[in-house]
């Protein structure tokens, strides 16, 4: 183990981790809420490890939904983790089977934005950089989440602590940072139309994969750079 | 509420957890399957990240009341600027000022 990497990833899991553990929190507390036992809260943060998804499953388990839906919602909620793999693909090549098992099983919107980054920057992405970002995301979410499942009924209002703008002002500031990218306005936009129409003609969780598909259609019709260069080189002229 | 794993919600959980993982693997599975990437598949695969956060974004910022709305714009003018926490920082401070001084 490369240890600089790793402790370069750790310390930046735990910048994520600090910013997350109010959704632990708020996940444990509403779990509860919703009569799922301590032990059952934190098997899901432990499980599933998706924070949106498990608060959309937590919501449904609430109002006694059939199990196959919920088990739906929940992949729909996850379903940009296939477009996630699939990007980062081609960064972890050189990973072994057992690597990439625990690699999929973390991959979540902060690790992928911050294993992208990296790559895109040239830096490269190495399994201990990212077993240790992973780690430091991974080990306080189960615990913040057992904690607020103990502690749920006791805390305040999350709204008069302002928890609930926390997700999307933190999504906000990941989608600024990609705004130097080709294509990135009329993608944004795109996405936009499609998850603001999407949320009222369909519903959520479906103008998550809506808008996203919208976004992505947009890319793929945009015009392609002039010169015929191999894709490869595309990326790599982008960062 | 009790401490111990009801069967139910077990399998449940477990089920869930599955559904979460197939997505996770699910792109790798399906992109090692293609000896070359289509560029516009490659241009397409570039917009996933800031196409899929939009989308946790736009409607949040649609439907949420004016002190959502002033806190993500705080955040973006901050944001442009400072990456990182800040942002997050602003976002907040925003929304605590909005509620609890102005009253929205």
């Amino acid at each position: 183990m490369n240890r600089s990497e790793f402790n370069q990833g750790l310390k930046g899991g735990l910048i994520i981790a600090l910013s997350s553990a109010p959704f632990a929190v708020l996940f444990g507390a509403v779990a509860s809420d919703n009569g799922l036992s301590v032990m059952e809260a934190g098997l899901m943060s432990a499980t599933v490890y998706a924070g949106a998804s498990q608060l959309v499953g937590i919501e449904l388990f609430g109002h006694h939904v059939a199990p196959w839906l919920i088990v739906l919602s929940v992949f729909a909620v996850n379903f940009r983790h296939i477009l996630y793999s699939a990007a980062l693909t081609r960064y972890i090549a050189h990973f072994t089977p057992v690597q990439k098992f625990l690699t999929f099983f973390l991959l979540t919107d902060p690790q992928f934005a911050e294993a992208v980054q990296r790559g895109e920057s040239g830096r490269g992405v190495s399994f201990p950089w990212y077993i240790g970002f992973g780690a430091a995301i991974y080990f306080p979410w189960l615990f913040f989440s057992v904690v607020g499942a103990f502690f749920g009924r006791m805390m305040g209002d999350p709204r008069a602590l302002a928890i609930d703008v926390l997700l999307p002002v933190y999504f906000l500031g990941l989608v600024i940072g990609f705004r130097r990218k080709p294509g990135f306005y009329p993608v944004v936009v795109g996405s936009a139309l499609g998850s603001v129409l999407g949320y009222h003609f369909v519903g959520s969780p479906w103008h998550v994969s809506i808008g996203a598909a919208v976004g992505v259609a947009v890319a793929a019709f945009l015009p392609l750079p002039t010169e015929s260069v191999p894709a490869n080189a595309v990326t790599e002229m982008e960062s | 509420m009790t401490d111990l794993i009801s069967v139910d919600m077990a399998l449940l959980i477990l089920a869930a957890a599955v559904a979460t993982f197939l997505t996770r693997i699910g792109g790798y599975v399906l992109i090692t399957r293609m000896t070359t990437i289509p560029p516009r598949m490659e241009q397409a695969l570039n917009a996933v990240p800031a196409a899929v956060l939009t989308t946790l974004v736009a409607p949040a910022f649609f439907n949420g009341g004016w002190d959502v709305k002033i806190a993500m714009l705080a955040a973006l003018v901050v944001g442009i600027r400072y990456p990182g926490l800040l942002p997050l920082g602003a976002g907040w401070a925003a929304a605590m000022l909005c509620r609890h001084l102005l009253g929205f």
